[in-house]
């Protein structure tokens, strides 16, 4: 080869990096491992990790431990699909775009949007750039209002965007866990671009949010509902409370947890809003000889061809978490979906209850619930609750003071289809047995 | 052969009252959530999503996925992209219970296997690029980008400075002047020179006290080294400003040369590109930025930690820029490109480089005797050739010689981009290709380059399907199934 290139050594190659600029020593990196080196180090560093797989996970706060079909592993483990890249060339990425034109099919099923994007990063960036097709779409007004009962780190990836570009984040805070019409209604103004509506919200609560949806309208204002794709096997459409943008983490919809990431940002819209939405979307047409295909449709608003003037700087979808999300609602269907959420809700509920008949803890808020609840511990020892449960193989909750200091007494509990009426035994015994250790303690 | 039925759309295929994944019964006592939730937020009745048999799905995807190419079943010389051998030990590892079940909200002490992994991410980022302080957080290199720019504007905010102009040469990836907007810059393009590098002359004349970063790819998307970049950094430095480096090209100078060495202040990695992460159709990838320790405060939040043996996040200070999305960080990616750098060691990765550059050498050497490559005969891990004089001689375009490769069964290379490039052709082999692939390539291409102008105007012409309407997919856009 260096023949045919007419170098004398690989070192030639290089010879348009100034030598002084060169690293003249070898990179200070631990040496090749061979294949079975490297498993037995893996294994050691998994081994000392605790996993839902062999704790009892009751962790949510925006990802959750729900049942993922070994179909879903098993199609999207293909080659053919995950060592593909984005669709430049459609006549060798039909699958690809198919599997992007029903993905998007189905979130518009699921949310009652008329378009979808081929999906974002996760929940958060999902619900940022929502927020900034609002400030584009209502274009002069620069605010956004949210609900304190928002999944705090959405908050903070909104006020990290916002700070750059002149818009305002208005949070309203939710001391009861749930919005007020009234505290609700004053925040918004004629400088209002869009409101967040979370649905459940953070601490788990379903509220009917057509009136607040309302107040946004009156104002002028589009509304983004940012949701839980599983709740909506049971939970009302967006679209039927006016939601004009609807976003969500998709990581629900059949993708591992794997410490938070790759997600799935779920993004639809209405019509109106299509020139804003950023991201890939596939599109159907016909080849040159008539047939049905797929093509990226509408590239004129993304950065490879607008620039500065794009939509936003985003590039890719999450195409083999969308590939997963496609084929996890494929196997759920409507009915798949309803019991799953149905599930998820009674165990949840079950818990809750058994939980306020354990007299150190009760159920911090009075808003109705569907999988996820906050309980307070009324000795105010949640490290020691959690450390306890964690003992026991349990991974008992989140803790909530670190986000709303006023709830530093509190925990955020998530129940999936996948908890057993044993397990949820197990947590409530153990918090039972707490409960007696700190009547003996104050006695 | 090929099985249409099974591909129409899944819509097409749902039959009413199809299962596939069954739920257990309740085993706990039967509660009726319509009398708990609220009334008004019930659905009457559940999304209308398809209904299929396990089969169905099965078949369906299948069938689907066998109508793509991919790095496991083709050669896959797309410019800018690397698209490399994923190892498949990667996926099995980071699969492993313990790494792939663990909940982003886990105490620290139930992740500590987890995080001594990403800590020495951290490092081995940090010692590839010689920019000491990283953040794992962002989810892609646009997002990286966009992570960067947000930290040098808090920098100059800091510092009193007000900075609004971010240069960036007109041979640069559309997410640079995308991403200087989001971060509330305004973009100037400095044009290249004859040569294909930076014209310094015109990087001069925009360069000012207001100009916060130059953002240059290095190795350029023209696969160049621009050998005057530390004449460069010194013009920009001198004005106060930052290099950020776009490391879409890292794959051509591991352990050879160091962005930090050279002159840049932050950078991003694609550990998709660079690190064998598979790029699944389209994601995810993950974007982590490194930069000089006076930009650390900046960062966004959280890094990992150690303190004695033991690992924790660092929810950083009140400088951090904040957080740019949820949780950690793109993990999965990030395992990948862990374990991808323990298979290969620090000699390993700098082979990775040599091998990278020799490929294309070996192919630009080949391929400028059937296209022209503007920019020398030379290059580091990919070349630009042109198709603008078979263009103007037989009416043979860039995009032609696309979709004919891919009846020769090559993934076609990325066209039109660069866009000082007319009728670009941009190839990038990478170091997991064989002499024998590359020269198989070479031979379509002369084959190709002989054949009537008619045919390939029509090509492909063994694909399912081949030039569709994009005006039309554009002016009249279907972007959802509907029951007919």
């Amino acid at each position: 080869m260096l023949q045919a290139i007419g170098a004398a050594s690989v070192a030639e190659l290089f010879e348009s990096i100034p030598s002084e600029l060169r690293l003249n020593r070898p990179l200070a990196i631990p040496p090749a491992l061979s294949e079975i080196e490297l498993t037995q180090h893996a294994k050691k560093l998994a081994g000392k990790n605790l996993g839902a797989e062999t704790a009892t996970c009751f962790l949510g706060g925006g990802a959750y431990d729900h049942f993922i079909p070994a179909v879903v592993d098993s199609l999207a483990s293909r080659g053919e699909f995950y060592t593909s890249y984005t669709p430049y060339q459609p006549e060798v990425s039909q699958g690809n775009l198919q599997v992007m034109f029903e993905y998007e099919t189905l979130i518009c099923q699921l949310t009652g949007m008329d378009v979808s994007n081929a999906s974002l990063y996760d929940g958060a960036s999902a619900t940022v750039e929502a927020a900034l097709m609002c400030l584009a779409q209502n274009d002069g007004r620069r605010k956004v209002v949210v609900p304190e009962s928002l999944h705090p780190e959405y908050r903070m990836c909104l006020k990290t965007y916002f700070q750059w570009i002149g818009a305002e984040l208005v949070e309203v805070a939710t001391p009861e866990g749930t919005l007020d019409l009234q505290a609700w209604t004053n925040a918004i103004d004629s400088q209002t671009a869009c409101v967040i509506l979370p649905q459940p919200n953070f601490f788990g609560i379903v509220e009917d949010l057509k009136p607040f949806a309302a107040a946004a309208k009156s104002a002028g204002a589009s509304v983004v509902a940012c949701v839980d794709a599983i709740s909506l096997g049971i939970l009302d459409k967006p679209s039927n409370w006016s939601a004009d943008v609807v976003v969500a983490e998709g990581q629900s919809l059949g993708n591992p947890l794997q410490y938070g990431g790759p997600y799935l940002g779920i993004l639809a819209c209405r019509e109106a809003f299509v020139r804003r939405l950023p991201g890939r979307i596939a599109g159907q047409t016909i080849d040159r000889s008539g047939k049905r295909c797929w093509v990226l449709t509408l590239q004129t608003r993304e950065q490879h061809i607008r620039r500065e003037k794009a939509t936003s700087n985003i590039c890719t979808n999450q195409g083999l978490f969308a590939l997963r999300a496609a084929i996890y609602l494929s196997l759920l269907g409507p009915q798949g979906l309803k019991e799953t959420a149905l599930l998820c809700g009674q165990k949840a509920h079950y818990l809750k209850q058994q939980i306020a008949s354990a007299p150190r803890y009760s159920i911090a808020f009075d808003g109705a619930t569907w999988c996820e609840f906050v309980v307070r511990d009324q000795s105010g020892d949640v490290a020691g609750t959690l450390e306890y449960l964690q003992s026991k193989g349990i991974l008992g909750g989140i803790p909530l003071g670190q986000w709303y200091p006023e709830l530093s007494d509190c925990f955020l509990v998530a129940v999936t289809e996948k908890r057993t009426k044993c397990e949820l035994d197990s947590y409530v015994a153990a918090l039972k047995h707490l409960s007696v250790g700190a009547f003996v303690t104050n006695a | 052969m090929r099985n249409t039925k099974s591909t129409q759309l899944i819509f097409e295929l749902s039959r009413s009252g199809r299962r596939a994944h069954l739920l257990p019964p309740a085993d706990v006592p039967n509660v009726d959530l319509g009398s708990v939730l609220p009334s008004g937020a019930l659905a009457d009745a559940p999304p209308p999503l398809p209904e299929l048999a396990e089969g169905d799905v099965v078949r369906h995807f299948t069938n689907l996925s066998t109508l793509n190419m991919s790095v496991d079943t083709h050669f896959y010389p797309l410019g800018s992209c690397t698209m490399k051998y994923n190892p498949k030990r990667n996926e099995r590892l980071a699969s492993l219970p313990g790494l792939v079940d663990v909940h982003p909200y886990q105490p620290e002490s139930t992740i500590q296997g987890l995080l001594e992994i990403l800590w020495n991410v951290q490092n081995d980022f940090a010692e590839i690029s010689g920019l000491p302080a990283v953040s794992l957080q962002p989810a892609a290199g646009a997002h990286g980008e966009l992570a960067a720019l947000m930290v040098a504007a808090a920098h100059f905010r800091k510092l009193g400075q007000h900075r609004p102009n971010v240069l960036a040469p007109d041979s640069s990836h559309g997410t640079n002047p995308a991403s200087a907007k989001m971060a509330g810059f305004e973009t100037i393009t400095v044009k290249s020179g004859a040569n294909g590098l930076v014209d310094l002359n015109d990087l001069r004349s925009k360069v000012n006290e207001k100009t916060a970063v130059f953002m240059i790819t290095n190795p350029s998307t023209l696969g160049l080294f621009d050998t005057q970049i530390k004449e460069i950094a010194e013009i920009v430095h001198s004005h106060g400003g930052l290099i950020y480096l776009d490391g879409a090209n890292m794959n051509a100078i591991l352990g050879i040369t160091r962005p930090g060495d050279f002159g840049a202040d932050m950078m991003h990695y694609n550990p998709h590109k660079t690190f064998s992460g598979p790029h699944g159709g389209g994601g995810p990838g993950a974007g982590p930025i490194c930069v000089r320790d006076f930009l650390a405060p900046y960062l966004p939040a959280p890094t990992v930690g150690r303190k004695g043996d033991t690992y924790y996040l660092d929810q950083g200070g009140s400088d951090s820029v904040g957080r740019v999305r949820s949780f950690f960080g793109n993990v999965g990616v990030l395992l990948r490109a862990f374990f991808y750098i323990r298979s290969l060691g620090g000699s390993g990765l700098k082979e990775v480089s040599e091998n990278a550059v020799l490929n294309a050498n070996y192919l630009l050497s080949r391929v400028r005797h059937i296209l022209p490559v503007p920019h020398g005969n030379r290059c580091m891990h990919e070349f630009v050739a042109s198709a603008s004089t078979l263009k103007k001689e037989k009416g043979i375009s860039a995009m032609d010689l696309a979709k004919r490769l891919l009846d020769f069964g090559f993934h076609a290379p990325t066209v039109y981009f660069p866009l000082t490039v007319p009728e670009a052709v941009m190839v990038e082999p990478t170091e997991t290709e064989s002499k024998e692939m590359m020269d198989a390539f070479v031979e379509a291409l002369f084959r190709i380059t002989g054949e009537s102008a008619d045919l390939l105007h029509e090509a492909p012409h063994t694909t399912k399907i081949s030039r569709p309407d994009e005006v039309t997919a554009a002016r009249k856009p279907v972007m959802k199934w509907t029951a007919s």
